[in-house]
């Protein structure tokens, strides 16, 4: 059966280097289409893919990717501010990778787009106010 | 031209005043002209909402039966140690304290989810607070241990404290190494990935009395969303630092000492603050009204973002190793449009200092003083300006060995 799953992929520092995603195409039959890629502030690799192949090579693909350390993210999970925490700092803006956090020029609030956002996770602590939130 | 504070005041009390914020100030200036409209507008008021590390609050929880002195004890409250070196029973609690069990950056960068900064938001809060003591007992106080909840209705004084808040400008920081830093100005992505500020810029309480001629000791103050006073100058004041034409420091200059009745503020106003891989602050909101007295203080109400200089500043090398460079200088103008340009590369911009909640309690001190409900005071005595001869000491260090 034909899948297609989208996945973000954390690479530890050391892995950043290494031919992995090649791997997963070669030898387990996927086809991969990278919606974003970027190296984080911890010298993080930081990978957003789309998999599509048989269920079978889907499931072998991702025991490998977990094998090499990589951590791996489904975007089921969802990143939620806190609008009664958060006080539109705006010290988020340049910690985003995406670009979800926009500040409205007017006014100075800051908007979240949640459809930008790959939930990377790496706003939630450098939110000094604590107001992002992972829910599942 | 020229009013006094007794003359404005009369006008607050007739419900007569003209009260703009110091955003506003700058349109009216611009289209009636600085004469006109100092002859107009009585008061501006400012606003701030930033991190600001020197803050605390003493307490004074009453006397347990049997009593128990606290003082020279030890002494947790949700945790977080607070300084005993008092009476019986006053304690401070520093925003910076952690838990003793806090990792710290063990794990590097260290999280510093809950410190003295969150005691206070949850105390002001009306919240239950576990206060956990141990003391040495005395024939007067012959308790040794005490363990319970307080809560800020119960105790005799909660007293807001912050010996140095409402910076005068301050630093833009960015990182010229190759490897993310974790700092009080915020997380700097490597090789000029940001540039983080803080300070309201054109709305910022002593931008806009850059030579301290209104701002004095016991001028009443909005603080942490009630009353609170001016209480002196702030630690590190340090009035004689290069200025632009207008007066306006182009380095951190000026501070101010703050004081105010915890039990009228508001959580939403004093808000516990965690730095990634730092450390413990709060985040506090401060608004300053300022009397327009004559048509040079309401010129100085009226500068904008893009008149005030601030310094950027690498936090690799130079400000860990105390090094005087800079790279050079930027507006809050340029700040705020979201990029600007440090070595040729163009840095995108971060603030920590909310604008939207500035300008917020800039407009509620607006509200206060147009209701008549807040009155202004005539500084007992001013905060030290140029002339004072104040300079900024560093500690040189010298050595302990044959004393």
């Amino acid at each position: 059966m034909a899948i297609s799953r989208r996945i973000v992929l954390h690479f530890p520092g050391r892995l950043v280097e290494q031919p992995i995603i090649c791997r997963l195409a070669r030898d387990f039959n996927l086809e991969f289409n990278i919606l974003k890629a970027a190296v984080t502030p911890n010298e993080e690799g930081l990978l957003v893919l789309e998999l599509n192949g048989e269920q079978k090579d889907y499931d072998r693909g991702i025991q490998y990717l977990t094998e090499t350390g990589i951590r791996i993210q489904s975007l089921s999970q969802n990143v939620i501010r806190n609008e009664e925490r958060c006080t539109h700092c705006g010290a988020c803006i340049t910690i985003c990778p995406m670009g979800a956090f926009i500040i409205e020029p007017s006014t100075r609030l800051v908007d979240f787009s949640d459809a930008k956002c790959i939930v990377c996770g790496l706003c939630l602590k450098a939110c000094p106010l604590r107001a992002m939130e992972v829910r599942f | 031209m020229s009013k006094t504070i007794a003359e404005i005041n009369e006008k607050i009390k007739r419900g007569k005043a003209v009260v703009v914020n110091a955003e506003e100030v700058i349109d009216i200036a611009g289209q009636k002209g600085v004469s006109k409209a100092a002859e107009e507008i009585d008061v501006v008021t400012t606003g701030t909402f930033g991190p600001m590390c020197s803050s605390g609050a003493f307490l004074n929880i009453g006397h347990s039966k049997p009593r128990i002195k606290l003082g020279g004890g030890k002494v947790y409250l949700n945790d977080v140690p607070v300084y005993t070196g008092l009476a019986a029973v006053d304690i401070f609690l520093g925003v910076t304290a952690i838990p003793e069990d806090d990792p710290r950056n063990k794990f590097y960068p260290g999280e510093f989810n809950y410190g003295g900064g969150h005691v206070i938001e949850e105390l002001v809060a009306g919240k239950d607070i576990r206060l956990v003591a141990t003391a040495y007992g005395t024939d007067c106080y012959p308790r040794k241990k005490l363990e319970t909840l307080i809560n800020i209705r119960d105790i005799n004084e909660a007293v807001l404290f912050n010996i140095r808040n409402a910076y005068q400008n301050y630093n833009v920081a960015v990182n010229l190494s190759d490897r993310t830093l974790y700092t009080y100005m915020g997380v700097l992505k490597p090789n000029l990935g940001n540039a983080n500020y803080s300070t309201a810029g054109q709305l910022s309480p002593l931008l806009n009395d850059p030579y301290y001629k209104t701002i004095g000791i016991g001028t009443k103050i909005f603080l942490g969303g009630g009353i609170g006073y001016v209480a002196w100058q702030g630690t590190q004041h340090n009035p004689d630092v290069l200025r632009g034409d207008n007066g306006v420091p182009r380095r951190p200059a000026g501070t101010l000492a703050v004081i105010g009745n915890l039990k009228q503020m508001k959580p939403e106003w004093l808000r516990g603050t965690s730095m990634l891989g730092y450390g413990c602050t709060i985040t506090v909101g401060i608004g300053v009204p300022i009397p327009i007295l004559s048509e040079e203080i309401l010129r100085y109400t009226a500068v904008k973002d893009a008149d005030i200089l601030a310094p950027i500043v690498d936090y690799s090398q130079v400000y860990p190793q105390r090094k005087p460079d800079i790279l050079g200088e930027v507006s809050y103008a340029r700040l705020k449009s979201g990029r600007i340009e440090a070595q040729g590369k163009e840095v995108p911009t971060a603030s920590l200092s909310s604008y939207p909640r500035a300008v917020e309690i800039a407009n509620t001190l607006k509200i206060w003083i147009q209701k008549g409900e807040f009155l202004l005071t005539e500084p007992v005595a001013p905060l030290p300006g140029v002339e004072s001869g104040i300079t900024f000491k560093n500690l040189e260090e010298r050595p302990i060995e044959g004393r």
